[in-house]
């Protein structure tokens, strides 16, 4: 139970790290590990006022790695454990999740992306989209929910959850700076009167009885003596993965039927694409928006048969081609062109995307 | 007329012989820790984690749940599993590289938080996984893959200074630090209810009296509980029986002295 925190369905207005911890609330987690690491830092100071008031725990840890590792802890010990952390505590947090997705843990993390390479800004950027699909030596088995609003981070916070503890495979919910220190309204709602099942957690270690008498020992491991040991191990989760991903798989798509041009972009930066495009229809421009909402697993499917009736995809993202190539990779063999607006850590503005549009139209692209 | 080995009733009976190297001092430990299970009756209680390197070996060793992560990371992982279920007995056992070096930050921070666990750290003075390279444990005057010219000393341990002259940077003591003193350190900062001891694999009923010490001191909720292990590594060491006994009986022990550093409560200790 929510502890009657949240009731009902009602509006709220607070800022983006608020609207997370409220999620985790409503989402009936147990107990979040983490270290503080900018901008994502208010998620802890929320949690920590809520989870006084709801009978949840807490950890502060000596670091991102302690964060992540004790998180797998929590969930081995089946509770509904979660981290969130940014930008550098991203490139520690990929050790743990290694394990988490050798393991299948459902492991949650809530990531905030700043700019970067190294410690960079603290505020804004989409330059984690590599880190945090594919990061950590593996093959990136982890489900990726990239937010655009405040409604997407309290409905996608709840579902990484879900997810996580359905499909056993570590789930991020990967927002950024801008996201989280701004305010909007959105509305909050107790998930259970809506519909939305909380999906069981397990408890991994430590069941009742005595191992070896009443039950078998649980002995988990993630090293392997012998190449066949660990491909099979691999080859079993990316088969499962593959299996599942239809299931998990979202995406939002807009004036997209008719569209010459259609403009790719994720996370915030969606939202300014569709303002984009509906600026661009208003002047009669055959103009279509594609978000991927999980960027693992990639919408490539959806994706590609949009883009095959299409001349010009448009990516849009404030990375320097991270969206892009996972774009290019999913339209393999379309003879699509593909244009780009890529700014590292920037945000971007609605004029520069009709700029661009308005560019590709007169070079007779489209 | 074959005389069955004595186990501790948790030890896996599949998973032996165990897969240490012939020798090594892991499975007197893991003895020790087994006895001591038995004796307080908590087979159904215990959570075991084992960390990368020689200890991952253990990763099957008893009946109990096991979990192995990586390099170091075991102390948090117990750690998380103990704050989400304080009901289950963590054991984070690693060695000397894990827990002193790569997971140092770890093991110093659960002390600092008093954290419920009990954190056994196997010091057989070098790493023995990669191949015997220096490790926090390793001794003055040690010979090691990355001392080749020894960990130099003032107290030579291992014969004389040899090749001081010729390579002094790679092995002079100001450059590669002393050796770490775990218990002592742990108790220099942890606070109430802690319990540090160093018990060596050469005393096998006295340490299972501090592991049991240490788990009896997790359960009553008084605080963090740690227990350094002096060990041996005959592989990596090159030396045999009767060297590897000698080192670990009396050269190891006059750097690292085997007792209790953090006594329990009950005992007297600070409450």
């Amino acid at each position: 139970m929510c502890l009657n925190l949240i009731e009902g369905e009602k509006k709220a207005f607070m800022n983006g790290n608020e609207v997370i911890a409220w999620a985790a609330i409503a989402a009936q987690a147990d107990i979040m590990y983490g270290y503080p690491m900018t901008p994502q830092n208010e998620i802890m100071h929320y949690w920590t006022r809520l989870a006084s008031k709801a009978g949840k725990r807490f950890l502060q840890t000596e670091d991102e790695l302690s964060a992540g590792f004790t998180t797998i802890g929590g969930v081995l010990a089946g509770k509904r454990a979660f981290t969130s952390t940014a930008g550098p505590g991203n490139t520690l947090m990929q050790e743990p999740v290694s394990m988490a997705e050798m393991m299948r843990l459902p492991m949650v993390i809530v990531m905030q992306q700043r700019g970067g390479p190294s410690t960079a800004t603290a505020n804004y950027s989409q330059q984690e989209l590599n880190l945090t699909c594919y990061g950590g030596k593996g093959e990136g088995l982890r489900i990726v929910y990239s937010t655009a609003t405040h409604q997407d981070l309290f409905d996608y916070t709840i579902k990484a959850f879900n997810t996580a503890w359905k499909y056993r495979f570590p789930t991020f919910v990967l927002g950024d700076g801008y996201q989280v220190n701004m305010r909007e309204s959105f509305v909050m709602y107790d998930p259970q009167a809506r519909g939305i099942d909380t999906v069981p957690t397990e408890q991994i270690l430590g069941k009742q009885g005595v191992p070896g008498a009443d039950r078998a020992p649980v002995h988990l491991r993630n090293a392997y003596n012998t190449e066949e040991e660990l491909y099979n191990v691999i080859m079993a989760n990316a088969e499962e993965f593959d299996k599942i991903a239809h299931e998990i798989t979202e995406y939002d798509e807009q004036y997209i039927e008719d569209a010459e041009i259609i403009i790719v972009a994720h996370g915030v930066v969606s939202r300014t694409a569709l303002e984009a495009v509906l600026e661009l229809r208003s002047k009669g421009h055959k103009v279509g928006y594609f978000r991927p909402i999980t960027l693992r697993p990639f919408p490539s499917k959806q994706l590609y048969n949009r883009a095959i009736k299409a001349k010009t995809l448009l990516v849009v993202e404030s990375a320097l081609g991270q969206l892009a190539r996972t774009v290019k990779d999913a339209i393999y063999g379309c003879n699509t062109s593909i244009e780009t607006i890529a700014k590292p850590g920037m945000g971007i503005i609605s004029e520069e995307i009709i700029e661009k549009v308005d560019i590709i139209i007169k070079g007779g692209l489209a | 007329m074959m005389v069955k080995p004595l186990m501790p009733k948790c030890w896996r009976k599949e998973s032996k012989p165990h897969k240490f190297c012939p020798g090594c001092g892991h499975g007197l430990a893991l003895k020790a820790l087994g006895m001591a299970i038995d004796e307080l009756g908590i087979q159904d209680k215990v959570v075991f984690g084992c960390d990368m390197g020689c200890s991952l070996k253990a990763w099957d060793f008893f009946n109990v749940d096991i979990v192995q992560t990586h390099h170091g990371r075991t102390t948090p992982v117990i750690t998380g599993l103990k704050r989400a279920n304080p009901e289950l007995i963590g054991i984070a056992y690693m060695g000397d590289g894990g827990g002193y070096a790569i997971g140092f930050q770890h093991l110093m921070n659960s002390a600092i938080r008093n954290e419920k666990i009990v954190a056994i750290i196997i010091n057989n003075t070098n790493y023995g996984m990669t191949g015997g390279q220096l490790a926090p444990g390793t001794l003055p005057g040690q010979e090691t893959e990355t001392s080749p010219y020894k960990r130099k000393g003032d107290t030579p341990l291992f014969g004389a200074n040899f090749g001081a002259e010729e390579c002094p940077q790679l092995w002079d003591i100001n450059e590669t630090g002393y050796p770490i003193q775990g218990p002592e350190m742990v108790t220099a900062i942890a606070k109430q209810g802690a319990y540090a001891a160093r018990g060596t694999v050469a005393n096998v009923r006295q340490l299972k009296d501090f592991i049991k010490k240490a788990l009896r001191n997790q359960m009553d909720g008084n605080g963090f509980s740690f227990v350094e292990v002096l060990s041996t590594c005959p592989t990596n060491w090159r030396t045999d029986a009767k060297a590897t006994l000698k080192y670990l009986e009396e050269d190891m022990t006059k750097y690292f002295k085997v007792r209790e550093f953090k006594i329990l409560a009950s005992e007297g200790g600070q409450q």
